[in-house]
């Protein structure tokens, strides 16, 4: 195949996969809306036999422990609508994934090295590791309550790329041409999808959270508890936080080769060190004593934002030796 | 009543002690790495001096009420400034403060057998209880076994019970972890001290040695003697440089593709001289020094004549690229020229045309070279102060007007074009054009030291972050014979886990089960 026709269908492998991953967000969100009525009735039944229960007690509330931990059924007693929502919204997920990891690929074959060169690229081959993160994860455990705050957000990136990221593919500039593009640049990209999935967690820890604190209703009942939401987010951020350590290393390895020094202070290396100097303090911050772990996930989510700031403003209006976006 | 409550005096060893505990707490950790964080910042928002000077002086221009201000904050210089330093270095001293008790407790706890199994561990997070086949002793003997097996250290203070611990290397990583960022500071330090960085352009044809004198800037560390430099020799042969030339890919014509110095290098004065190429990504490494190729342009030939033709000025003067399509700026300056000092200012441009708004050039490469010039007279060095010698100093020199007009005059010379200068000051030739490459001369002696620190703290982070705490506690006891009078023994396990470990109970599982098979 010429490089031409590659990149007509890796454009129509890519709009295909977003085509399929709205959908797919679409279902995950009916998925978690039709939580809700089946819900109420529990609730209702609940709430009798809790007041039968505490005597007739007029004041009592229901508690936030009682209500999260009765509210919070394994999936066998989901409504059958947010049942079968969920496993459509799953497949979707999984042919969206393929899609998107071939519309990648072709890519990469199309400029005949790693799709890593330009915003666009990066935002491709950051979206499909946060979708193939997502899927490889979801093959272990239940995360059907997870992906609408996944496909949501990658759907967005991607909506971005093919709008104002967007660049032909073409050779990279002479400063890019190297091995340690494929392993600084790929491993940043991992770190920082698994950073996206972390901070969608602990996002949710935090809602969970406000949610069992007020002892509120919601489809969140169904979601799991705010305890083991916090514990999922510091898993996926330990394997993140090594990764980004990594990449900085690997960035400076090749500053040096590159550029004549391993650290120059240039826009996006500040900005990198940051992101590591944040996350250093969110893993303090989870083991301070005095510290309350919502301000922990408050701290990570703040490394989430500078990981935003680094990719989406320092790539695209900051001056420095990183400047290719191709805009 | 007497209800005042005499508090103890701290004094101000209490003191010092009090703020020592403050610094080295956990909180002001954080806290120092929120600050630090934050303070990291503005570097990335205002152009820094020791980056890009140009850009900082333009910034001050730019904002005559906020620049002065900003600037005596440190905010052109921040990684330089007091503020920043201080910011770190408290950090590292809180780092210490806490790390180094903790070594030293940890070399204890290594040493040290793990504590004595509790009376009832059955008690513990994690338990298990159980009666089995088999003496108290051969009982123990198994779980001894598969514990060790599982690389546990494994410990008994009395007859009927054992004590296990594994996972000494989360502490053993956390400390390395830390310990390592000390590391790093002192590479960066010796870098800073004993290393040097120099630049040069070189035209093609020309040999750089070196020494101090034949850099164009030098800034040696503190420590460096530039009397050391070894005198190894370069020459550029020649520069090649390629630019995209597919006109099919929006945006991509003429940006760069690939620069290719093919140098002749010589180690020392008298080593023989062997042919290397040096690429961006692909420095040559001296021995003294690593030579990066960092930029490049060209260097237009111009030869200068006095009105009975005699040469005044010949050379391969560089112009420095302003813009992707290398339409770059520069000077020739001719201090023997007669009657008074000539300067030219202007623009090259490889592939020149003249558009509405002045001479652009329309592609890197040199296709159709063009030099675009104004001519001044005067003097040249008026106060013999140091100039840039891409920019020409104005401040004693007139400009010359076209003939009959009071129009500055301007030379647009095409490549191997002569054109005479008015009033017989002589002619001025194009000759043709050459390249320059910009060398970067580098050592930096504390970049293993930062680069071995940061793997070792990559590691300790990685056994930090993986490795968990565990401690089993076993106790047995005689229990009742079975109907065959055969002896039964009752087990009580218990599990304790550094931290959340949800994994705890699994292991404990995973051990029952393989306890089975030592049996």
């Amino acid at each position: 195949m010429s490089d031409q026709t590659l990149a007509q269908f890796s454009m129509l492998s890519l709009y295909s996969a977003m085509g399929v991953l709205t959908l797919a967000m679409l279902a995950f969100a009916a998925h978690l809306a039709w939580l809700l009525p089946a819900r109420d009735e529990a609730a209702e039944h609940v709430e009798e036999y809790e007041l039968v229960a505490a005597g007739g007690v007029s004041d009592a509330e229901p508690g936030p422990a009682t209500s999260a931990a009765a509210y919070r059924p394994g999936d066998g007693e989901l409504p059958s609508r947010a049942r079968s929502a969920g496993g459509i919204a799953s497949s979707l997920t999984i042919l969206g994934t393929l899609l998107l990891t071939a519309s990648t690929v072709m890519r990469g074959l199309e400029v005949h090295r790693m799709p890593l060169g330009n915003m666009f690229e990066f935002a491709l081959t950051g979206s499909t590791f946060v979708m193939l993160a997502y899927v490889g994860w979801s093959l272990r455990r239940n995360l059907r309550w997870l992906g609408l705050f996944v496909t949501g957000p990658a759907v967005l990136v991607l909506g971005l790329a093919i709008t104002i990221w967007y660049v032909d593919g073409a050779e990279l500039m002479p400063s890019l041409k190297s091995y340690w593009l494929v392993i600084h640049v790929t491993i940043a990209t991992l770190s920082m999808a698994l950073f996206g999935i972390g901070a969608a967690v602990n996002a949710l820890y935090l809602w969970q959270d406000h949610v069992e604190r007020l002892g509120a209703r919601s489809f969140m009942n169904r979601l799991p508890g705010s305890r083991q939401l916090e514990k999922l987010a510091y898993g996926l951020h330990i394997i993140a936080f090594p990764l980004w350590t990594f990449t900085v290393i690997a960035g400076a390895i090749w500053a040096r080769q590159a550029w004549g020094s391993y650290w120059n202070w240039d826009p996006k290396e500040v900005w990198s060190f940051v992101i590591w100097v944040v996350y250093a303090a969110y893993l303090h911050a989870r083991v301070t004593t005095g510290w309350r772990r919502q301000n922990a996930a408050i701290i990570a989510l703040a490394g989430f934002a500078c990981i935003v700031v680094n990719y989406g403003i320092v790539n695209v209006f900051f001056v420095g030796q990183h400047s290719y976006s191709g805009l | 009543m007497s209800g005042d409550v005499v508090q103890p005096r701290l004094g101000l060893v209490g003191w010092l002690r009090w703020a020592w505990r403050q610094l080295t707490s956990m909180r002001t950790a954080l806290l120092l790495l929120l600050v630090l964080a934050v303070g990291a910042v503005p570097g990335s928002i205002f152009p820094q001096r020791s980056i890009d000077a140009t850009r900082t002086a333009q910034w001050l221009t730019d904002h005559p009420t906020a620049g002065p201000i900003l600037d005596r904050l440190g905010f052109f210089e921040v990684y330089a400034s007091p503020w920043f330093a201080a910011i770190y270095l408290l950090l590292f001293t809180s780092l210490v403060g806490c790390v180094l008790p903790r070594t030293k407790q940890h070399l204890k706890a290594l040493r040290a057998r793990p504590p004595r199994a509790p009376k009832n561990p059955d008690r513990l997070g994690a338990s298990l209880v159980e009666t089995v086949d088999g003496t108290p002793d051969e009982v123990l003997t198994a779980w001894r076994k598969t514990l060790r097996a599982a690389r546990f250290r494994v410990d008994s203070h009395d007859d009927n019970s054992l004590s296990a611990e594994k996972g000494y290397l989360k502490e053993t990583g956390n400390l390395a972890f830390h310990l390592a960022l000390i590391g790093i500071i002192v590479g960066v330090a010796v870098g800073h001290l004993w290393g040097f960085k120099g630049d040069v352009i070189l035209p093609e044809g020309q040999t750089f040695a070196n020494t101090l004198s034949r850099y164009d800037t030098f800034s040696p560390g503190p420590q460096v003697d530039a009397a050391d430099l070894t005198p190894w020799t370069l020459t550029l042969a020649r520069l090649d440089a390629v630019f995209e030339e597919d006109t099919t890919r929006e945006g991509q014509l003429g940006m760069p593709r690939d620069f290719t110095a093919h140098v002749e290098f010589a180690p020392t004065a008298k080593a023989p001289v062997e042919d290397r190429t040096i690429k961006v990504n692909q420095p040559l490494e001296t021995g003294n020094g690593t030579v990066f190729l960092l930029g490049n342009g060209y260097a237009p030939h111009i030869t200068v004549r006095d009105a009975q033709g005699t040469v005044i000025y010949s050379d391969a003067t560089p112009f420095l690229a302003r813009d992707n399509n290398y339409k770059s700026v520069g000077a020739v300056k001719v201090p023997g020229a007669t009657p008074k000092d000539l300067g030219f200012a202007g623009l090259f441009l490889p592939t020149g045309t003249i558009t509405e708004h002045g001479p652009e050039s329309m592609f890197p490469q040199p296709l159709d070279p063009y030099l675009a010039l104004t001519v001044f007279e005067g003097e040249l060095f008026p106060d013999g102060a140091p100039q840039s010698v891409y920019e020409l100093d104005d401040s004693a020199m007139t400009q010359l007007r076209a003939e009959g007009s009071d129009q500055p005059l301007r030379l647009w010379i095409k490549a191997g074009q002569s054109i005479d200068l008015p009033g017989g000051r002589g002619s001025i030739t194009f000759d043709g054009v050459e390249r320059w490459a910009g060398l970067s001369v580098r050592t930096d002696p504390g970049k293993s030291l930062t680069l071995g620190a940061a793997l070792l703290a990559l590691a300790g982070l990685i056994a930090m972050l993986t490795v968990r705490r565990r401690r089993v506690f076993i106790r047995v006891s005689e229990a009742e014979p079975d109907a065959e009078g055969r002896q039964r023994t009752l087990v009580r396990v218990g599990a304790l886990a550094k931290d959340d470990d949800e994994g705890m109970t699994d292991e404990l599982a995973g051990l029952a089960e393989r306890v089975k098979d030592h049996r």
